[in-house]
């Protein structure tokens, strides 16, 4: 199958790009690394008469830390985070979850703005982003703005970026000391969408007591979705008595899996509450070396 | 419809053409090219048959239009092929294992090994597994091209 024709633009700024979408209005639609988008045109699941292609913009290709934050540019490839070492020092949960993305070939394509951008409910760098409270920057004709993770993903595929908005930067936070952070999922082959998946992050006192604690589910609904009251249940615990079976459980009711091909919502529900109790324990042991 | 010139180092030699922007580069190689061996099944990214390089990445050539690739360099299997006709290492690898049948799918796994090999030339048998997770293969049941990577990386 073959995509519908449309007219290619490709811009070399974020201002051109910015220009050339408000002008196109909702007849545009960007295209990042393709891996997603372009099986949607050649199934003729999408069709755009415009598409304006960042892949010329070199500005948006980059990974910096400044201040507090791993600063990640929208165009930049997952195969540059997962062989970055500044991602692998500075947000090493990061690292870890873009080697789960698809396969190799996928990875040397596919940009991280394009997986935040998309909002797959089952994929991991959104999960990733609402764990570790990830900021989007996005620009647009009324010049840019900010949201966070908690605000950005709003159902499948829908994010609050508005149609005439591009995602330019994602700002990460900086993995605190005395923290540890781990991602497991599973899937039926490597490389699939996961069919459920869990990410957490933990950070100690200098008392080795848990001082915060952030979990985060795929493919448990229309969104990555949070866990916040098993996230309350841990803070101010001790690792070595705090019972992460009964957390796990606490977690998973904060989700709302669906039933599709893959699996049924009950299904979903009981893999989900063994990877988060192996992501917990985990992203305890990681905290407690440092 | 408009036609965007489009200039591809192809394989080492300069490839001019007007061309539809929803032309993938797959096409572009078989079609404007004629370069057949890189081959199409799912054209919508999750098969891998259509595996080249693109500035030396293996990048699948169904996802890429070909005015995208524009000023860039690709390189499609009959690249990586010997010009006397005889078969690279890899593909030797794939002809004493068993690693095709049909050969669908072999230009592509071709392509891919090549890339797999370069940028990690002892990989273990998990890596070679997941560098192969790409690609799909309906006749050999894998077991075949596994031992062929082997082969190639000297294991
Ligand atoms: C075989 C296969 C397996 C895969 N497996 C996985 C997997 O396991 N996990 C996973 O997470 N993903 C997987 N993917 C998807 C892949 O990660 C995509 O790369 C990703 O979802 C989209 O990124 P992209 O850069 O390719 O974006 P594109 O496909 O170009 O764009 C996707 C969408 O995001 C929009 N968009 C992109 N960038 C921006 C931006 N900067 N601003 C505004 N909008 C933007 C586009 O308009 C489009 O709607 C797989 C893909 C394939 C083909
Ligand atoms: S034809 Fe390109 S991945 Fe299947
Ligand atoms: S040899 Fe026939 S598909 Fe692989």
């Amino acid at each position: 199958m073959k995509a519908a024709a449309f007219t290619y633009h490709a811009p070399s700024s974020i201002a051109e790009a910015v220009a050339l979408i408000a002008t196109h209005g909702e007849e545009a639609k960007v295209l990042a690394g393709g891996q997603s988008l372009v099986p949607m045109l050649a199934l003729r699941l999408a069709r755009f008469d415009h598409l304006v292609d960042l892949n010329r913009i070199d500005e948006l290709n980059t990974i910096e830390v400044i201040g507090d934050a791993l600063v990640i540019g929208a165009m930049t490839r997952q195969s540059q985070v997962e062989k970055s070492d500044l991602v692998a020092t500075s947000v090493p949960l990061l690292a870890q979850a873009v080697q789960k993305i698809g396969h190799f070939q996928i990875r040397n394509r596919g940009t991280i703005g394009g997986s935040i951008a998309h909002a797959d409910p089952a994929s991991e760098l959104p999960a990733v982003a609402l764990c570790l409270n990830a900021t989007m920057e996005l620009a647009g004709p009324q010049g840019s703005r900010e949201v966070p993770a908690g605000d950005f993903f709003v159902s499948v595929w829908q994010t609050a970026a508005a149609t005439d908005e591009i995602l330019t930067r994602v700002r990460f936070p900086l993995a605190p000391p005395r923290s540890g952070a781990a991602i497991e999922e599973f899937a039926l082959r490597t490389g699939d969408f996961a069919i459920a998946g869990a990410v957490s992050s933990i950070t100690l006192t200098t008392d080795g007591l848990i001082a915060d604690a952030a979990i985060a589910f795929m493919g448990m609904g229309a969104t990555p979705l949070r866990a916040s009251s098993a996230e309350r249940a841990l803070v101010g615990a001790t690792p070595d008595e705090v019972d992460l079976t009964a957390i796990a459980r606490i977690a998973v009711e904060d989700t709302e899996p669906s039933e599709d091909i893959h699996a049924s919502a009950d299904y979903r529900r009981k893999i989900a509450t063994g990877l988060v109790e192996r992501t917990l324990v985990q992203a305890l042991k990681e905290a407690s070396r440092g | 419809m408009d036609e965007i010139a489009v200039a591809i180092e192809v394989n080492g030699s300069s490839r001019r053409a007007h061309v539809e922007s929803r032309l993938t580069l797959a096409d572009f190689l078989r079609e404007e090219c004629g370069l057949t061996g890189t081959h199409l099944a799912c054209e919508h990214g999750v098969c891998g048959a259509c595996t080249v390089l693109l500035d030396g990445q293996a990048v699948r050539s169904c996802l890429i239009f070909a005015v995208q690739a524009d000023g860039r360099q690709v390189t499609s299997v009959e690249g990586l092929t010997p010009e006397d006709g005889s078969l690279s290492p890899i593909q030797q690898a794939f002809w004493n294992n068993h690693g095709l049948q049909c050969g669908f799918c072999t230009p592509g796994f071709i392509v891919s090994v090549e890339a797999l090999l370069r940028d990690n030339p002892n990989p273990t048998d998990d890596e070679i597994r997941e560098g192969l997770s790409g690609n799909l293969c309906r006749c050999t049941g894998y077991q075949g091209i596994i031992k062929a990577v082997r082969e190639a990386a000297g294991n």
